[in-house]
């Protein structure tokens, strides 16, 4: 089984969404892994994809993310997602 | 219409309702000061401390059930909002700071009482706002009170730049005002699984917290646990919920609940909690809390289920709803064995109040203050062995009327909270129970009380020391008192007396009750000077990291 996961999440965008969304992870002692984010809509909202270990507490942070105000939704790729596969070559 | 940033601001908070907000100016607010000058409907509380006004701010707001505003001005006043803030995030209490920051072009250039208050309020707000431009105003006010009330209640800040305040916006239409949206949809298939567990259940126990109170559903819930013969546990938070001498009602759990509530929760076969976290001081050690127990964990806020006991069912939603639902569905029963046992377990383990008639005692004066006052009354406390008495014995009535800093547990919360409380409800009577080590971190707000002629009794319990973490050293630190004992006494009446507040000695005094019930009877703030020993713990006491069935102290027959 993979041991790493990816959320997708669609947030608003602003200059605080970032630090909103590493910080509830960096406060729980969550390593993110890899992360990538690109503005969709024109600019109004962003997608963000972070690549996290499947920790115990994976559902916990789930639930803790999706109750931001500024997150307005998450999805979870349990296998991977190719945002990272095609990163991955930037830093082989 | 063409108004300004802070006049757009204050507008929009008359709108809301809003009639008593607490701060403190400086130069990146002094806007919104001059506009708030101009409202014939707010009235503007001066503290002496941005975290007095904070904390005036939650004691409207936990009084009120409704959010309540404070100002603070940048760098300096902004950070010393920071811990009434985080007092707020723990204990779900709707606020919403809002501060002046330096001009949007001076943002990041370390400009003079420049500080990232957004930055520094994101881990302990619900939600904050950086405002980028006037327009933005217009959904971030509201916005930031549909937020505070709504779902699980919490704190939101507001940064405006003072360039935002003073530019000036042309607009047709005032935004509606920000309001608590309904809870989510119940999955009824969660309800009646509950139910259904419920009703299977031979010794169940209700375990209610703050979340009961927000949702302003304490009938409701009496009205279960009345149907189903349940008996019920309260937080810290939840005090409130059942009237004291409710037979249902077992009182506090925890580190300083009763020694019978805990044994009764050791043998409980379903946990039905509501509105409640598992905190570790209600909780024990969580492995062994209620190990015989399956649990049905209700609330509104979904990452709260699961967090720290797996539940055996969960309901999410607003408490208020689920009840609604879930009463028709759990059957009436007389758990006649389980009540005896409960009874029994009383009997034989009862809480022990030493000294309780004794007026000038640590838990007499409680006790006699709480007769004086009468059922109304709103009691706010600081943090420390006088607030775990407080909470013991305290014979309270009704939800709203008991204030106190639970998840943070912040020392210098009680004084100015009761100010809060005294101005949302000023026909009542305050009582503000607190420690000379707490009273300190405020006490310059003493000077507010004072100015605006507040109705609360301030009554400290004097032991010249740090009693909380002293009787800690007691019991686990083989008595040595390193930095829990003033090493001189400070003359608190003399300070008081200072600040122009009546005060009331017990030192010396011949007839402390009737001392006292002078003090209650004379309307406006009063000060209360109880002299004690410090060698007098507050039991029973849970061990930190034990099980709750490790209690020390607190026996009958010793
Ligand atoms: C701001 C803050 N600092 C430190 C503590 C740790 N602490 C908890 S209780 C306590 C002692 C409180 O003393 P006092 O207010 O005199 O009350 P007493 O226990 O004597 O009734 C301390 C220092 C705290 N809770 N809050």
């Amino acid at each position: 089984m993979c041991k790493q996961t990816v959320l997708e999440l669609r947030v608003n965008n602003h200059p605080g969404v970032m630090s909103h969304i590493c910080g509830l992870f960096a406060r729980r002692a969550y390593n993110v892994e890899g992360i990538a984010c690109m503005p969709v809509n024109g600019g109004t909202t962003s997608k963000i994809w972070l690549l996290v270990n499947k920790e115990s507490n994976l559902d916990q942070m789930v639930k803790q993310v999706d109750k931001l105000e500024d997150v307005l939704e998450v999805e979870r790729h349990d296998n991977g997602h190719e945002v990272f596969s095609k990163m991955t070559e930037f830093v082989q | 219409m063409k108004f300004s940033g802070a006049e757009i601001i204050v507008k929009l908070l008359e709108r809301q309702g809003i009639t008593t907000i607490a701060g403190i100016p400086g130069g990146a607010n002094l806007p919104m000061y001059d506009a708030l000058g101009q409202s014939e409907k707010i009235k503007h509380i001066l503290t002496r401390h941005e975290q007095g006004a904070g904390f005036i701010a939650q004691g409207m707001a936990r009084v009120s059930g409704q959010p309540a505003v404070f100002f603070a001005t940048s760098g300096p006043g902004a950070t010393n909002t920071l811990t009434a803030i985080a007092d707020a995030k723990l204990d779900s209490i709707p606020v919403i700071c809002i501060t002046g920051q330096v001009p949007l072009s001076m943002i990041g250039t370390d400009a003079f009482q420049e500080v990232d208050t957004y930055g520094l309020s994101v881990p302990i707000t619900k939600h904050n706002y950086l405002v980028r431009s006037v327009e933005e105003l217009l959904h971030v006010i509201p916005n930031a009170f549909r937020l505070a009330a709504s779902g699980r209640p919490g704190p939101v800040v507001i940064d405006v730049p003072k360039d935002v305040q003073t530019a000036i916006l042309e607009f047709d239409e005032w935004p509606a005002p920000g309001r608590r949206d309904p809870g989510p949809e119940l999955i009824p298939a969660e309800v009646e699984r509950a139910a259904a567990m419920i009703n299977a259940a031979e010794k169940p126990l209700l375990y209610l917290g703050g979340g009961v109170i927000q949702s302003g559903t304490s009938g409701d819930v009496l009205a279960l646990a009345e149907k189903g013969n349940i008996p019920t546990v309260l937080t810290l938070m939840g005090l409130g919920i059942l009237p004291h001498d409710h037979p249902l009602n077992l009182g506090m759990l925890g580190m300083h609940g009763a020694r019978y509530t805990n044994m009764a929760m050791e043998e409980c076969d379903l946990l039905i909690a509501a509105g409640v976290r598992f905190d570790d001081r209600a909780t024990g050690k969580v492995a062994e809390f209620c190990p015989n127990a399956k649990i049905v964990h209700i609330d509104i806020d979904p990452s709260e289920l699961d967090k720290i006991k797996t539940a055996t069912a969960s309901v999410t939603g607003d408490i208020a709803d689920i009840l609604n639902m879930l009463l028709p569905l759990v059957d009436r029963q007389a758990r006649a064995d389980w009540m005896e046992r409960v009874a029994s377990l009383k009997a034989a383990c009862p809480m022990i109040v030493p000294d309780a008639d004794n007026p000038a005692s640590p838990y007499g004066v409680i006790l006699r203050a709480a007769e004086l006052a009468g059922n109304d009354a709103i009691v706010a406390t600081d943090v420390g062995q006088h607030q775990m008495r407080t909470a013991q014995v305290y014979p309270f009535e009704q939800p709203r009327q008991w204030l106190t800093s639970g998840g943070l547990g912040t020392m210098g919360f009680g004084m100015p909270a009761a100010i809060g409380a005294a101005l949302a409800a000023p026909d009542k009577t305050v009582l503000c129970f607190t420690g000379d080590g707490s009273i300190m971190m405020n006490i310059q707000d003493l000077a507010t009380a004072m100015e605006n002629n507040v109705n609360i009794k301030i009554i400290l319990t004097n032991n010249n020391a740090l009693g909380l973490v002293r009787q800690q050293q007691d019991l686990f630190y083989g008595k040595r008192y390193y930095a829990s004992d003033y090493a001189r006494r400070v003359d608190f009446v003399k300070i008081a007396e200072g600040f122009g507040i009546a005060t009331y000695d017990f030192e010396q005094c011949e007839d402390p009750a009737a001392l006292l019930a002078e003090a209650m009877a004379t309307p406006g703030p009063a000060f209360i000077h109880v002299p004690i020993s410090p060698d007098e713990p507050v039991y029973p006491m849970v061990p930190p990291g034990a099980a709750n069935c490790e209690m020390i102290g607190g026996e009958a027959n010793v």
